[in-house]
């Protein structure tokens, strides 16, 4: 029963991670209709800034506050340079020109950093364990990810449902047109919208970092399950996106956990041994189809869209 | 078709031909050899590491095989197959190589080596190596400088028999994580108490799996988890409090390269391995302390296998005198290996690949306090891999 405990706090860890990821990829694409494939990119860049500040300013909290900040600077200017020419385009266009920003930046990556990668420490102050749960030691990092990572959830939700701003947001996400007539500066809010997505993604990304080290390309591996994260909740949801993350973090982490086991117990060792893996792999997949099948939108499609 | 999509075709066209025809071209005389192995990625600083070695030995023999120039092309793969599949074709047909070296993954040199074998081109692994190439797909014209994947966990099981009734197992789902277990299963006669198959390459996180050994409490936790995985795989086993709680066993997961970064969780953990910085023979001696010279660091195990790699093209080159057509003969000359190997006597066997000693290491400081490894004991003497007995090569 700790076990099981346990792997759930693993699989609500991964899916904060997934979720900040997730939410901007589905604010970009609700309600400005736009596919950006290189959100992954953004993720790898904050990891990577992440990992250059935090040696240079001497505090993990400082680094990590500068590469956000930074992040959010290369998602602005990524705005106003190139996705800005792209909205009225199709999504194919879309694709094409987002997928060439993937190859760009992972080039320049390895142009300034180098093929190696990068390693982020954890903070010593955090390298411990905590006894959440009775005779199970938990990583302290993996559980101040776990609440920083909430804590962004929350703190998201406030915005856009409390605030002015989330106000417009919304309502740029149900109807554009209408809000711009109304007198919204859709310019400006868009921009902002892909920062605060490029700030959220960097977050993740330096979050990740000391679990799964820094490297090229490392963005793309966890976009596709961000993507599967956004279709399951419903496209400019972040509702969906937060209940869809825990969702896939939760699955993934148990279908690791048990499935191979569960399989030991019903065919012989070989079969098990080779299914099991798979089986697991699989298994987010199998869930969105599911999903899809019942709920064509996803289970909290935006209004409007 | 319309006009625009013609004008992207064009384009890309044209593209492809300036790309194809600014690529420099390789002098048509001197040994040309292809080098694939990693030098992107979480665990480009292997390849590095290979190509280092690689040119430490062209170092030592004055970039010439009787006589001849020496041309290496480093190619990336990128830990995919079908990169390093494509990177081997191009330096076999377009680059025109005699032969290709290098690849580090099993994965990616399954799906490589005919490209260079089937085309009359030698290829000597030095890294990988996966069960198929040493049984029914063994091939004259490819030659490891490394072991078959087997060999080695074998060599661990054996320990283990000796120190631990039940172990629980952990490895990467691709070739050479199957073929790891089945070697280490091979011969452990305990109880093998638990087997996790994590995601490879993706899967750099292992709280699951590690939630799930502390559950099992077995005596012992063995693990392959190559570079880049191994760094990730003993930090977390230190944060998830498991260090120090059950006894960790490994094989090639800890190297030279992720000592530096992770030596203060793993001082004193055990390994079995072909070699070690500190195997006492003047070839070892010369590269070890060539190697620290000119790069600063300690070699790895990849390191050593590459340098051999080289030494064994060279004594190939010269024992047929620069003839490079002569592919029977350059074929025979590799198979007598007739070079100062850096783990002392060498020898082929019937499949090609090494017949040699595995040795127990662990994880020590040197003088300087520096983490390097140190050998504790010799498992096997002269050790045969267990697929050879299905190898139709006759010698």
């Amino acid at each position: 029963m700790t076990l099981v405990l346990e792997q759930a706090l693993n699989g609500v860890q991964l899916g904060v991670l997934l979720f900040l990821l997730a939410a901007g990829l589905t604010l970009v694409f609700g309600i400005m209709n736009f596919v950006n494939l290189a959100h992954g990119s953004l993720y790898m860049v904050g990891a990577y800034f992440a990992a250059t500040f935090i040696p240079w300013a001497g505090s993990f909290i400082a680094g990590a506050l500068l590469a956000l900040a930074a992040t959010a600077v290369v998602g602005i200017g990524l705005e106003i340079l190139i996705f800005r020419r792209l909205y009225h385009r199709d999504h194919m266009d879309q694709v094409l020109a987002t997928f060439g920003l993937i190859l760009f930046f992972n080039e320049l990556v390895l142009m300034v950093w180098g093929p190696a990668g990068m390693a982020i420490a954890v903070p010593h102050w955090l390298s411990g364990q905590v006894t959440l749960i009775p005779g199970v030691p938990y990583s302290a990092y993996r559980l101040a990810v776990l609440v920083v990572g909430l804590v962004a959830a929350a703190s998201l939700y406030v915005l856009v449902s409390h605030t002015r701003t989330g106000m417009r947001i919304r309502a740029g996400a149900s109807d554009r047109q209408m809000a711009e007539a109304l007198g919204v500066d859709i310019r400006l809010l868009f921009t902002g919208i892909v920062g605060l997505g490029a700030a959220l993604a960097a977050l993740a990304g330096l979050l990740a970092a000391p679990l799964r080290s820094v490297h090229a390309g490392m963005g793309e591996d966890i976009l596709v399950l961000a993507f599967v994260v956004v279709v399951i909740g419903g496209i400019g949801s972040i509702r969906g996106a937060f209940i869809a993350a825990l969702g896939v973090g939760l699955i993934d982490t148990i279908g690791r956990a048990f499935l191979p086991r569960g399989l030991d117990a019903l065919f012989s060792d070989t079969i098990a041994d080779a299914v099991g893996p798979a089986l697991s792999t699989m298994l987010i997949y199998l869930t969105m189809v599911m999903v899809l099948a019942i709920r064509p939108r996803g289970l909290f499609p935006a209004p409007g869209t | 078709m319309n006009g625009r999509a013609i004008g992207i075709f064009a384009v890309v066209g044209l593209l492809a031909l300036v790309f194809w025809v600014s690529t420099p071209s390789v002098k048509p005389d001197g040994v040309r050899i292809g080098f694939v192995t990693t030098l992107t990625t979480g665990t480009g600083v292997i390849g590095a590491d290979m190509r280092d070695a690689f040119e430490l030995a062209l170092d030592h023999m004055d970039r010439t095989m009787a006589g001849l120039g020496v041309t290496v092309l480093y190619e990336d793969d990128a830990v995919d197959p079908d990169i390093g599949r494509q990177a081997t074709e191009r330096l076999v047909q377009r680059d025109n190589v005699h032969f290709v070296s290098g690849f580090i993954w099993s994965n990616v040199l399954l799906a490589s080596y005919r490209a260079a074998t089937d085309n009359d081109v030698f290829l000597i692994g030095a890294n990988a190596g996966p069960s198929q190439l040493a049984g029914e797909a063994c091939t004259p014209n490819f030659f490891s400088t490394s072991w078959q994947n087997d060999q080695t966990t074998m060599a661990m099981g054996e320990v283990l028999n000796s120190k631990v009734s039940n172990v629980y197992v952990m490895a990467p789902n691709y070739a050479a994580g199957r073929n790891m277990i089945a070697g280490f299963e091979r011969t452990f006669r305990g109880d093998v108490s638990g087997k996790a198959l994590t995601q490879f390459p993706d899967q750099l996180d292992f709280a699951a799996e590690l939630a799930n050994i502390r559950a099992a409490a077995p005596e012992a936790v063995w693990v392959f988890y190559p570079g880049n995985f191994g760094t990730q795989f003993f930090q977390q086993y230190s944060q998830a409090g498991l260090l120090g709680e059950i006894p960790l066993f490994s094989t090639f997961s800890i190297d030279a390269l992720n000592l530096p970064l992770i030596g203060e969780l793993v001082e004193g953990t055990q390994m079995t391995q072909f070699w070690s910085p500190d195997l006492d023979n003047p070839a070892n001696e010369k590269f070890v302390t060539d190697f620290r010279a000119k790069y600063g660091r300690y070699p790895s195990f990849y390191a050593a296998q590459a340098y051999d790699a080289a030494m064994l093209i060279r004594s190939a080159v010269e024992a047929v005198e620069g003839d490079l057509d002569d592919l029977a003969a350059l074929r025979a000359a590799l198979a007598r290996a007739d070079f100062q190997s850096v783990r002392g006597s060498f020898a082929f066997g019937v499949n090609h690949f090494p017949i040699q000693d595995f040795y127990l290491r662990e994880v020590v400081r040197d003088d300087d306090g520096a983490f390097t490894t140190r050998i504790v004991d010799v498992v096997y003497t002269d050790h045969v891999d267990p697929y050879a007995k299905d190898c139709a090569m006759q010698r």
